[in-house]
């Protein structure tokens, strides 16, 4: 986004209070308050480059493919009140992930639909972690971990982006995502710090997640392109590690050495598990195209 | 993980009495009750459950075994004998003669 402010286009968009429907909520109604939503974006009349819309779409298929995995916790939850826990996780996640998708779309002349249903895996580029099967709540509380504490760092960062979109979809977000991590810590310490067995399933959930936090770190050549739009993750990886060490040792669990998985994501290269999740998730508009309900 | 014992004796979590302000009340009010293993998860899901629609500013959780309730079968007593006693009521008083603002 490298236009200059003009009167008919400002760079940094309106998200005021007066800038949506919401702002004239009444006394006998519960606003749904102001936040920026992807009907908002989709009528924009900035789009963003070629190179900061494959960003979002990054930062919108990490999202879109965690809240389809939180997703199968429904029903299955350890807890009525945790399947609704998770249920809500995954629904602010795809909501993250509809604002990211609709903006990367815009540069492109698609709809969020056209991009989470008519993909094909290798055109998804989310990271390993995002995609990893739920495993047991233990697994599910792992993976938790160390996406809520990546997505605090990095969206924490991105609300400074210099693209206005990336901005405010990151500060809508980041108070999401903020309960996420806790909800995430409070578990780890009462499942690391548990009885025997939470201890030992728990340790043994970061082991099998471990290989893939990597990936989450490495800097590329899109990343250097889009430059203040956008994070070099690199730089995210101290925090996150002075972070996480602090909760695994309150937790009694200790940091897995395991050496990393391979990761591609980011240029369409998935494990096996994404194509079943897809698939799941894209049947329905496949089967019934443009149906809506 | 339903099957896992989280407590000492028992395999359902214990069960927390929920109060939410809203953001115009003045005061705590009851809005449901959940099942949390200890009262920091209890908030957590509360928040949840009861705050989804912007409806809350603040929480309580409260142990539901920490309630004492009065007994739904001593309505009668409990409730009834203030019926008939008017002078209880500020309107059961004529008022004072020379008494202005009331």
């Amino acid at each position: 986004m490298n236009a200059a402010p003009t009167p008919s286009h400002p760079a940094r968009t309106d998200h005021s209070l007066d800038s949506f429907g919401d702002a004239a909520a009444s006394a006998t109604r519960v606003t749904p308050g102001n936040a920026l939503r992807p009907e908002d974006i989709a009528i924009q009349t900035e789009r963003p480059s070629d190179d900061v819309a494959q960003y979002a779409l990054r930062l919108g298929d990490d999202s879109l493919v965690l809240a389809q995995r939180l997703g199968e916790w429904i029903s299955r939850g350890p807890e009525i009140e945790e399947d609704i826990a998770l249920g809500n996780i995954a629904l602010d996640l795809l909501g993250h992930a509809r604002s990211f998708l609709t903006y990367a779309g815009h540069a492109w002349g698609k709809s969020e639909d056209d991009l989470a249903y008519w993909r094909d895996e290798e055109e998804f580029r989310s990271a390993w972690i995002f995609e990893q099967p739920n495993g047991d709540f233990g697994v599910t509380i792992a993976r938790q971990l160390v996406v809520a504490v990546y997505q605090c760092l990095l969206y924490a960062r991105l609300v400074g982006s210099a693209d206005s979109t990336i901005a405010a979809i990151s500060a809508k977000a980041l108070k999401e995502v903020d309960y996420h991590r806790d909800h995430a810590i409070q578990w780890t310490l009462r499942l690391g710090d548990g009885t025997d067995e939470s201890h030992r399933r728990m340790q043994a959930a970061l082991e099998l997640m471990w290989p893939y936090v990597d990936e989450l770190f490495d800097d590329d050549e899109l990343v250097e392109r889009v430059g203040e739009a956008g994070v070099r993750p690199s730089t995210l990886r101290a925090e996150f590690d002075a972070e996480i060490a602090a909760v695994l040792d309150e937790a009694t669990l200790t940091l897995p050495a395991v050496p990393r998985a391979r990761g591609g994501g980011r240029r369409g290269e998935h494990t096996e598990h994404l194509g079943y999740l897809l698939a799941e998730m894209q049947v329905l508009a496949r089967k019934h195209p443009g149906a809506t309900w | 993980m339903s099957n896992q014992p989280m407590g000492n004796q028992t395999n359902i979590w214990p069960l927390w009495e929920v109060f939410v302000r809203s953001s115009r009340g003045l005061s705590h009010v009851h809005a449901g009750s959940l099942h949390a293993p200890d009262a920091e998860m209890a908030l957590r899901n509360a928040r949840d459950l009861y705050t989804r629609r912007n409806e809350g500013v603040s929480i309580w959780v409260v142990p539901s075994e920490a309630i004492t309730a009065s007994d739904p079968d001593a309505k009668g007593s409990f409730f009834e004998s203030p019926q008939g006693k008017d002078y209880r009521h500020a309107t059961y008083y004529t008022k004072s003669e020379g008494v202005k603002h009331l």
